[in-house]
């Protein structure tokens, strides 16, 4: 394996500044995502960064590399589409709860099945931003939203069982609270072979004044630090289900297995952007040939 | 032209198309040429298909509106098929199974009953009893001997067919073809002279399987599809050939995740290409503007089927140009290209492939049933190798000394240097909100009119450099034509044809076809139709969709419309017919024919009484009481041939007043 030549963080400085809301979570997120290209010594021409739309899908403009900022919830197919012309890139994914978990949520869960090798990190703050406040798939039941000012009666999404159930092969959470563990967790995802989901806690300091830092910072504790393994998958739903006054931080599960990539014969002959074009005469004429 | 056309009538998981198959194949390596037309439902048995398949000694560009002769698979396709055969014709049916009513035949029309039993005794002796499907071959090899073709390319047809299944199964079947061949020669009459054969060998293929090896031979390195009739058929051959011509071939979760997996591989710096149908295309709108803001290279294939919604899933027709037109919100640039037949659905994918590198937009190639899923044969040297793969600006290399690499830089052309993931120093944000020229966003913090200007200015500036590239469409036919039709896509065969027959039946008749349909050439279309004497649209959809975006382009209305909606395509003498009515200056006619009250009557009895009545006479009778003249069809017992009851269907409205029936065991 050749040596990893780490990277400083400057090397993805975007050419402008977020215009998130001061204390925005995704601050957090960009610099782990940062942190974690340069701790694996990705250079920024490989490193393609894919969003859809909604204040954390902003973060594509906000990080040099190369950037796709698509649709409201597309994010997954379109990633799903470069990546596989072009293999030798590392493809995140980076966006919000609403485009991943609501209204992208079906690319997402055949993302997860096909066990792609893309990582996928989830700024989740419960709630839509962009749009000034309404309930999202994550909204906690009760929460008062401008689309649900007598309270969410929707159960919330549970993300990670989700994606441990739908195939995803490592499957962690963060805290934007937290960015040395998030790095870290963002940095495996990106180095595990196979579909990673993240998701993160990326409060939202404006429209959601319940799932706020100091909420999470009583709640988290970190899966490591209680000798936790990830690699059972009946135990990691067990712990994806934890919610209220303990909530875990940290690789919920994890597990190689054949990737998509593995079994697709055409890419067995390199990355489609680098074989030739065309067809050659013998292949030409025998197409013909079978047709007559 | 020497030309004959044989029908083939029986329910779905009759094994007909592989009769056709067989048929067309035959007289493909004779030199003879074939167009072939499955007329089909969207069920996997059962049902009623009539697959007619029309060969001339010329090229041949419909499936024409005569019936030399008629293979009948079972007792339904007989009645409903043998009145049409054309004098001179034969009828061909398994005798052993089938009884044809004397009246049903047409004046010099033969009546060829096969006795299976009786003539497979030998091969059964030899090889076992036969499957019912094989019978099929028996008529086809006495349609074959009839028709005057070839046994001995039907023959090699066999080897071939059944390679993989062995020597025995193909003695099987080449015994089988000479049985009917030889029970023919000895019981009936040929029904056309002897053909002189060119052995001209031709590939028989349909117009999805053209649009899929014109994109192979173009580059396509990635397909994305869910499956959708009548689109599917380029995603089968796509999986077929997969590895064979280096595609990465994506069934999707959905039409979202198709359109955009293709517009993310255009990015990721493949050709890439989508295919679905009038339904998957209106969900994947959205992602169409994407690629045009984003001017990412993509080819989407849109296959019209009978809409709107579910429609007829199985059926043809030109009901989409508007949808596709108006396709994503905004405006941006695109190409909408339409082939005309199977040969140019190679040529017009192997085109969009080339215009969306160039010009770094979508081309939405708009295709329809009749022309996807039909099969003809087409010169080999249509499928041309040596294609120009001009894959437009691309930024290899970088230096920083150059100074900021900029995506979407102004330019005169318009066409900006696109650089691909992986290249050095240009990165660079594909992005969705409009953008300045290094990509960043102009439209939240550094909103900017001048900039939004000029970016429109410049994305559409590769448009007008387009048309000027693209060739003017051109009136086909005598320049001094009493009547000029217009149509687009898989009409143009069919209207080619009626010009002819309208020239030679003395009003002379030119043809105008539009294949560019985005960009349009607007000062070239005016001209032409200005000279014009009588325009007359041909289109099979209900509103006349490309006469009326000819007139918005041009401001030229048509002189007369013909539309056909029916699920069926326009046929030669129906559009002369039409032509001839308009210039009478006669009034559209919208009543229900006999013909039609006879099919209403067949769709009556299969929805209720299954198969058990049938109509015999159809008489036309005063309004009677219900506020317009009445079909009256008159039933009988499919089994005994007894008086099984009536119909009154109305002869404008097609209202089904009155079903009595005859004591007769129900369904």
């Amino acid at each position: 394996m050749a040596t990893v030549i780490e990277l400083p963080i400057e090397t993805y400085k975007g050419p402008v500044e977020p215009d998130w809301c001061p204390g925005c979570g995704d601050f957090g997120v960009l610099r782990s995502v940062q942190t974690a290209a340069g701790k694996l010594g990705i250079h920024p021409k490989d490193l393609l960064v894919v969003s859809g739309i909604g204040c954390s899908s902003n973060l594509p403009g906000f990080i040099h590399a190369y950037g796709i900022h698509s649709l409201h919830g597309r994010s997954v197919p379109v990633a799903t589409g470069a990546h596989l012309a072009n293999t030798d890139l590392k493809v995140v994914i980076t966006g919000g709860d609403g485009d991943g978990y609501g209204i992208g949520v079906g690319h997402l869960i055949h993302a997860m099945r096909r066990n792609l090798d893309i990582t996928y990190v989830v700024m989740d703050n419960q709630i839509y931003g962009l749009t000034t406040g309404q309930t999202s798939p994550t909204t906690a039941k009760g929460h008062k939203t401008k689309s649900t000012p007598n309270g969410n009666f929707e159960s919330p999404l549970n993300p990670l069982v989700l994606a441990i159930t739908s195939g995803a092969t490592y499957v962690a959470r963060g805290f934007s609270g937290e960015q040395k563990q998030l790095g870290e967790l963002i940095a495996g995802g990106i180095a595990h072979k196979g579909f990673s989901l993240i998701d993160v806690f990326s409060p939202c300091v404006t429209y959601n004044k319940i799932n706020t830092y100091p909420y999470f910072k009583q709640r988290v504790y970190k899966l490591e630090d209680e000798g936790y393994e990830p690699n059972d998958f009946y135990k990691s739903i067990e712990r994806a289900y934890e919610w209220g006054e303990r909530i875990p931080l940290g690789v919920l599960y994890k597990t190689d297995q054949e990737t998509y990539e593995d079994n697709e014969p055409v890419l067995q002959k390199g990355p489609l952007v680098k074989q030739k074009l065309g067809l050659s005469e013998q292949v030409h004429n025998s197409l013909i040939e079978e047709m007559i | 032209m020497q030309e004959v056309t044989i029908g083939i009538a029986g329910a779905a998981g009759d094994g007909l198309d592989k009769s056709g198959d067989t048929l067309a194949k035959t007289c493909g390596r004779s030199g003879l040429h074939v167009y072939a037309y499955n007329c089909y439902q969207s069920i996997i048995r059962g049902g009623h298909i009539w697959l007619k398949v029309r060969i001339g000694d010329e090229k041949v560009l419909n499936h024409g509106d005569k019936l030399n002769a008629v293979i009948c698979l079972n007792q339904d396709s007989l009645e409903r098929h043998a009145p049409e055969v054309n004098e001179g014709g034969v009828i061909i049916f398994n005798s052993d199974k089938l009884k044809l009513d004397p009246t049903l035949v047409p004046q010099g029309v033969q009546a060829l009953g096969l006795p299976m039993t009786e003539i497979c005794k030998e091969v059964v002796a030899e090889h076992g009893a036969l499957q019912p499907i094989m019978q099929n071959t028996v008529a086809v090899g006495a349609v074959l001997a009839l028709a005057k073709f070839s046994l001995e390319d039907a023959s090699s047809v066999m080897h071939d067919t059944f390679a993989h299944k062995g020597e025995k199964i193909i003695n099987l079947n080449v015994s089988l073809l000479k049985v009917g061949f030889e029970y023919a020669n000895a019981n009936a009459k040929a029904f056309t002279k002897e053909w002189t054969f060119s052995k001209k060998r031709r590939p028989f293929l349909t117009g999805n399987e053209a649009i899929a090896f014109g994109a192979a031979a173009a580059g396509c390195k990635f397909y994305s599809a869910y499956p959708m009739t009548p689109a599917s058929t380029i995603l089968h051959w796509m999986a077929n050939h997969a590895t064979e011509v280096d595609i990465c071939v994506k069934q999707c979760e959905d039409e979202l995740s198709v359109i955009n997996m293709a517009i993310g591989a255009g990015i990721g710096g493949v050709r890439s290409m989508c295919g679905t149908a009038g339904g998957g295309f209106a969900l994947m709108t959205e992602a169409i503007g994407m690629a045009g803001i984003m001017e990412v290279p993509v080819v989407c294939v849109e296959v019209q089927r009978g809409g709107p919604s579910t429609g007829l899933p199985t059926k043809t027709e030109q009901g989409d140009l508007f949808q596709v037109y108006g396709a994503s919100q905004g405006e941006f640039p695109k190409m909408i290209i339409a082939p005309r037949d199977i040969a140019d659905c190679y040529d017009s994918t192997v085109e969009s492939f080339n215009v969306a590198d160039k010009f770094q937009l979508p081309v939405l190639l708009i295709s329809d049933l009749l022309l996807s899923e039909h099969p003809e044969t087409v010169d080999p040297e249509a499928f041309y190798r040596d294609t120009k793969l001009d894959r437009g600006e691309l930024v290899t290399e970088w230096s920083e000394a150059q100074g900021k690499f900029k995506r979407f830089r102004f330019t005169d052309s318009g066409i900006s240097p696109r650089a691909l993931p992986g290249t050095a120093n240009c990165n660079f944000v594909s992005a969705t909100d409009d953008h300045d020229e290094e990509s960043i966003l102009i439209s939240d913090m550094f909103t900017s009119s001048p900039i939004r200007r000029k970016i429109s200015e410049k994305r559409f500036r590769k448009m007008d450099l387009l048309l000027s590239e693209l060739p003017a469409p051109k009136l086909e036919g005598p320049a001094d034509a009493d009547v000029t039709l217009v149509c687009w896509g898989s009409t143009s065969g069919v209207v080619c044809e009626a010009a002819e027959l309208l020239t030679a039946a003395g009003i002379k008749t030119n043809f105008l076809v539009i294949k560019y349909i985005v960009p349009f050439h607007a000062k070239e279309v005016t001209e032409l139709l200005t000279k014009a004497k009588k325009k007359i649209s041909a289109e099979v959809n209900f509103t006349s969709q490309m006469a009326r975006y000819i007139k918005m382009e041009t401001g030229i209305s048509m002189d007369g419309h013909i539309n056909r909606y029916d699920g069926e395509p326009l046929e030669p003498r129906e559009i002369m017919q039409k032509v001839q009515d308009i210039l009478a200056g006669k009034k559209l006619d919208l009543d229900v024919s006999e013909a039609d009250a006879r099919e209403m009557a067949y769709h009556y009895l299969r929805t209720h009484f299954s198969e058990k009545l049938r109509p015999v006479k159809v008489t036309q009778e005063a309004s009677n009481g219900y506020g317009e003249p009445i079909w009256n069809v008159e039933l009988v017992e499919r089994a005994t041939g007894k008086r099984g009851g009536g119909m009154k269907i109305g002869a404008r409205t097609g209202a089904t007043y009155s079903f009595e029936k005859e004591p007769v065991e129900a369904k």
